[in-house]
């Protein structure tokens, strides 16, 4: 069944509206309205890049576009026009679906056919007949990749929504939920689906301020809300979470610390405050809720409720209903290991019957949610002619979780005869152009020139763990 | 003294590089009203555990609301 006829039909009994920044659609009032009008139909069969701004449009064609297209590529906000011809050829996509801001599409994508969506739902002369679009529609994530081009991360709705489908409804009436999140990430996607599916979604606004958000979300009466923890030290920050009181917050996509699970519960005593272990590629793992950084050893190896985490190797494996599919493109890499599983590197200690995330194998930096390649950054710093070689490496940080460090060997050898101020002058002449070329968060914070970095047998240079 | 000093230095290194309006620090300015964004912040808490040679946030029971809650966090741990 397509997402629409299980949300737009039931809501008519149930309610639920989408929430955006200056309107709310009731989510039953599109079985009479619509986007995307009578263009759904030649919709039929395609594969569209959704590259509508507006996040509440975005939502509403989505919700519209399940059933009828063959694909869709959910583009995230920033992704630069650049890279949209390789994500348009990745995908195979013969389609372009934009709205009033988002522009044409650029001619190096080979999108032919271009439909613009209304920012409005338009009322219908008749009630949808969505009965032939049965599709079962491939929904498809960008996540960043290590040449700074996204990688392409194909789901269906049965696999995003197998974290909760089916899940009683939770006591107390529908719950409001809302997200730092934009919705074309995982974690946003998330909560726009478990919405849909059971309660109303508060969308948050690019650009807003965080303050500014949590005053809407408190007006509005969001119950159940979630972002990363570097969304949530922001939200602290800013003092506005003392007039909110959501009974439900949810971290994810950054690995919670005892620090700031303490503070949110300091802050928001009649919430539960739980965090879960998801990414675009392997689903969503688990959620916790007691409160402890890290998840009860007991967790790995289960396999009831259809998720199996596996231990065994050091890091953490994940087989589940709401594993992605596959990454698509030519040449892409395997999603899945040969007993499918979705390794993504993450490393685990065990100390006192929990394990503890402790970094990435592939040494992936995480800042504030955004990822980050140390061979990207790597590139740019050994660009510099007075560069022999450089590791770049997370350093933890309690603002965004960590930031971006970066130890620098120069061609003549550390301190070997030169000056201080030459030091300085090639440590900024490496940020200039790192800044150049990289967006903010890849940018090093710190930069340290040292005499030489540790090779291994093959040659590699030797990535810490951490 | 020194600490207040050196966080105010890093907060106008950092506004410049990253190229953002900082408003005059006063004790009772708003820190996400200050111009800054969470990675500039970040930037200038890795620095001044470099320059400074701890991080108060790792034992802080609340987060710093104002520029004067920044300053004291730091001018506590040092003293």
């Amino acid at each position: 069944m397509a997402l629409w006829d299980s949300v737009v039909g039931a809501a008519a009994a149930r309610g639920g509206a989408l929430i955006g920044p200056a309107r709310a659609v009731p989510l039953a009032s599109l079985a009479r309205a619509s986007c995307l009008g009578g263009r759904l139909e030649a919709l039929q069969g395609r594969s569209v890049v959704v590259a509508i701004r507006d996040q509440l449009t975005a939502a509403i064609a989505l919700l519209e576009l399940d059933g009828v297209a063959k694909r869709m590529v959910l583009c995230t906000p920033d992704l630069s026009p650049e890279h949209l011809p390789h994500v348009a050829r990745s995908a195979q996509a013969d389609t372009w679906l934009g709205d009033a801001s988002s522009g044409a599409p650029p001619a190096a994508a080979g999108l032919d056919f271009a439909v613009e969506a209304d920012s409005e739902p338009v009322p219908l002369p008749h009630p949808a007949d969505r009965t032939a679009y049965q599709l079962r529609t491939e929904w498809v994530l960008l996540t960043s990749g290590t040449t700074g081009a996204p990688k392409l991360v194909a789901h269906t709705a049965s696999s995003l929504t197998s974290a909760f489908a089916g899940q009683r409804a939770e006591e107390g009436g529908a719950p409001v939920w809302s997200t730092f999140y934009d919705i074309r990430r995982y974690g946003g996607l998330q909560i726009y689906l478990r919405a849909l599916l059971a309660g109303s979604l508060m969308l948050s606004s690019a650009g807003e301020a965080t303050s500014d958000f949590l005053a809407r979300a408190a007006a509005a009466g969001v119950t159940h809300i979630s972002g990363t923890p570097s969304h949530w030290r922001k939200a602290l920050m800013s003092g506005a979470a003392e007039r909110f009181s959501p009974a439900y917050v949810r971290l994810s996509g950054e690995i919670a610390d005892q620090g700031i699970l303490d503070a949110l519960r300091a802050a928001f005593p009649r919430a539960v405050v739980a965090h879960a272990f998801a990414s675009t590629e392997a689903g969503v793992g688990f959620e916790v809720r007691d409160g402890q950084a890290g998840f009860p050893a007991a967790l790995a190896g289960r396999t009831d409720g259809g998720v199996e985490l596996d231990v065994s190797r050091g890091t953490l494996r994940i087989r589940s209903p709401g594993n992605a599919s596959a990454y698509l493109g030519a040449g892409a890499p395997m999603l899945k290991d040969t007993e499918g599983f979705v390794d993504l590197g993450d490393r685990l200690e065990l100390r006192d019957g929990r394990y503890y995330f402790v970094g990435r194998s592939g040494g992936i930096i995480n800042v504030g949610g955004l990822k980050v390649h140390p061979e990207e950054v790597e590139a740019v710093i050994n660009s510099h002619p007075l560069v022999r070689m450089s590791l770049v490496r997370s350093r933890r940080n309690p603002i965004t979780g960590a930031v971006v460090a970066a130890d620098v060997v120069l061609t003549d050898g550390a301190g070997a005869g030169r000056e201080q101020t030459a030091d300085e002058r090639i440590r900024r002449e490496i940020l200039e152009a790192c800044r150049a070329t990289l967006a903010a968060h890849k940018v090093p914070a710190l930069i340290r020139f040292v005499p030489a970095l540790e090779m291994s047998a093959s040659g590699k240079l030797v990535r810490p763990s951490a | 003294m020194a600490v207040r000093s050196t966080i105010t230095t890093l907060f106008q290194e950092v506004a410049r590089e990253q190229q953002r309006q900082l408003a005059p620090l006063t004790d009772d300015l708003k820190l996400l009203q200050c111009g800054l964004d969470s990675l500039s912040f970040a930037l200038i808490v890795a620095r001044l555990e470099d320059a400074l040679g701890y991080d108060p946030f790792d034992t802080a029971e609340s987060f710093p609301v104002t520029f004067g809650d920044f300053v004291r966090l730091y001018e506590a741990r040092a003293a």
